[in-house]
């Protein structure tokens, strides 16, 4: 027995540093959750402050603006992950048809660029390129002929710009694990095919498309866990009061609350009730992920 | 090789056009910025720079270095990087060595690998870690730049799958001949996965380049503001706090626009130098962590 920890013993002081580090940032805050249910006050502590059970919940699902930025949420999350994964596929699917290895790989470098970067970086360049007044986006529309709506300061338009911006960063970076499955697929099928006569696009409903389906399953199912993150640093950067009535995310709305209006109960309540959906979510597609694709995180 | 037939070069050509036109869209925006960045702000208010620089000079980028507040989060975020990104390379070899071994050989895998992997399932929300932070007496310190995040579980999941990928006889041999774990992690697993782990570090140090948030709550002073937390600042609203005559005059040369625009450019600028060398490093890395049957 002692031979077997003095065994195991390097292991235990491989996994430690990094354990202590998860303890102490991951596992005290989620202890921190209790102050869902106090009336917190950060002079008196977690441990002084006054218990009021679910006052917190039953406040916010009174708020009228609760419902709006749920809806707000699931709206945005919902429509990048849907568009992200046309986007993706059908740049993978089109990249995959060209033979030219040079000519992809560097098709391929200049569409992960805006995925490297931050969206302080990408808002920036938005709020400037989009700008009606003197962006280059309205003078390019206007070379169409067409007149370049305010696509951050109309509450209309700034899910859309959300959504487009945010396929327009990820679709290259998104495609990868597409790509790799193509070309995993085996040539000897497609050679069957052409003996059985299929033309191109025959080869591509019959071949190509069920041998990437089992992946896109699998992405659309991990995907689930995502329809409650509608991507707070780009909605952060992007939002003005303008636009709060379709903008404003359960995210946004947790920082305000609790770091700007120091509301800590109230913000800890919308942020655990967002976590305690998401992780049904995540656990589901696990879960779901693991019966239909086979699929094991580690 | 058949000759092509009409229809599959017509598809061909409009395939090459349409993925052109894709990648332009991707790199035209921060060429417009680069351009208005390298122009005079009289051609930049005049709305007349489009992808080539008008009146082209280096004022813009001249005042942004002089800023002291944008080399001081210049500085700020280089030294996150030098030091954050070891911490979180060398925290998740450490992690995912042991945890890629088999439950016969180190029994205890099964509840590490749980403690870590719930982490990913469920977080406390922004609260509570913030408070966490500011009970330790973090805030307004560099190492809440670099501690919080020191184990990023994605990064351990993806090593340890390329770790269970190395034949085990090659550990056993090397364990035969008394070789420790130490040694096998430096000399052995860590050569044979250069993809993982040089997918892991750039995802690190992408990480911390561009970091904003953290930067933003947890330091008061904005002297202690990170690169990336200093540009939010900017992009949001421009504060205009000219500090000398000198200053001043350099500002009637060059504007808001130019400026914001050559500071979004310095910022950007060493990701984008990075990231096409390792290109093929991370595409075989994030296959092997993710699409793992």
């Amino acid at each position: 027995m002692k031979g077997l920890f003095r065994r195991e013993l390097p292991f235990h002081i491989m996994v430690w540093p990094g354990l202590l580090a998860v303890l102490i940032f991951s596992y005290v805050p989620m202890a921190g959750v209790v102050i869902a249910f106090q009336k917190f006050i950060p002079a008196k502590g977690v441990f002084d402050s006054q218990w009021i059970g679910f006052d917190n919940f039953r406040f916010l699902f009174q708020q009228p603006d609760f419902t709006q930025i749920l809806r707000n949420t699931l709206v945005i999350a919902i429509a990048k992950i849907v568009a992200g994964l046309i986007a993706s596929i059908g740049f993978a699917l089109l990249l995959n048809e060209l033979g030219k290895a040079f000519f992809k790989r560097t098709i391929q470098t200049l569409v992960y660029l805006p995925h490297f970067l931050s969206w302080i970086i990408l808002g920036g360049v938005l709020i400037d390129i989009l700008s009606p007044s003197e962006g280059i986006v309205s003078w390019a529309l206007g070379f169409l002929g067409i007149n370049s709506p305010f696509f951050l300061g109309s509450s209309s338009w700034f899910p859309f710009t959300l959504v487009l911006s945010d396929v327009w960063k990820e679709f290259g970076f998104g495609a990868i694990v597409y790509l790799a499955a193509l070309t995993s697929i085996d040539p000897t099928h497609y050679e069957a095919a052409v003996i059985d006569g299929a033309n191109r696009w025959r080869q591509t409903w019959h071949v190509t498309l069920p041998g990437i389906a089992p992946i896109v399953v699998l992405m659309v199912t991990l995907s689930l866990g995502n329809v409650l993150n509608a991507g707070f640093d780009q909605v952060f950067i992007l939002l003005s009061p303008s636009v709060m009535d379709t903008g404003d995310i359960i995210d946004t709305w947790v920082y305000r609350m609790g770091l700007v209006n120091a509301q800590y109960g109230l913000a800890t309540a919308v942020g655990l009730f967002k976590s305690v959906i998401s992780s049904i979510l995540i656990i589901t597609s696990f879960v779901m992920a693991s019966k239909f694709a086979n699929y094991r995180v580690f | 090789m058949t000759r092509l037939s009409f229809g599959r070069k017509f598809f061909l050509t409009f395939d090459y056009i349409l993925l052109s036109i894709l990648a332009f869209l991707c790199l035209l925006p921060l060429v417009n910025v680069l351009a208005i960045s390298f122009s005079s702000s009289t051609a930049a208010t005049a709305n007349i720079v489009k992808f080539w620089p008008v009146d082209f000079n280096l004022k813009s980028y001249t005042y942004a270095l002089s800023k002291p507040e944008f080399s001081d989060a210049y500085w700020v975020t280089i030294k996150r990087v030098l030091i954050g990104t070891p911490i979180n390379v060398i925290l998740t070899m450490l992690v995912a060595y042991p945890l890629s071994k088999d439950d016969r050989l180190f029994r205890w895998r099964k509840y590490y690998s749980w403690v870590f992997i719930f982490t990913m399932l469920f977080n406390g929300g922004l609260i509570p870690w913030y408070m966490t932070i500011k009970t330790l007496g973090l805030i307004d310190t560099f190492w809440a730049l670099v501690l919080p995040g020191a184990v990023p579980v994605f990064s351990v999941i993806l090593l340890l799958n390329f770790f269970r990928g190395i034949p085990k006889e090659i550990e056993e041999a090397a364990l035969i001949d008394g070789c420790t774990h130490w040694r096998i992690l430096w000399r052995i697993f860590l050569p044979l996965s250069a993809p993982a782990i040089a997918t892991i570090t750039l995802f690190a140090l992408v990480g911390h380049w561009n970091s904003w948030f953290d930067g933003l709550i947890l330091m008061n002073k904005t002297e202690h503001y990170p690169l990336q937390s200093y540009l939010q600042t900017l992009v949001i609203s421009f504060d205009l706090k000219i500090m000398n005559v000198k200053e001043a005059e350099l500002l009637s040369q060059i504007n808001n626009r130019t400026l914001k625009a050559s500071q979004i450019f310095l910022a950007a600028l060493p990701i984008m130098l990075t990231y096409p060398f390792l290109q093929k490093y991370f595409m075989k890395g994030i296959v092997m962590g993710s699409v793992k049957g």
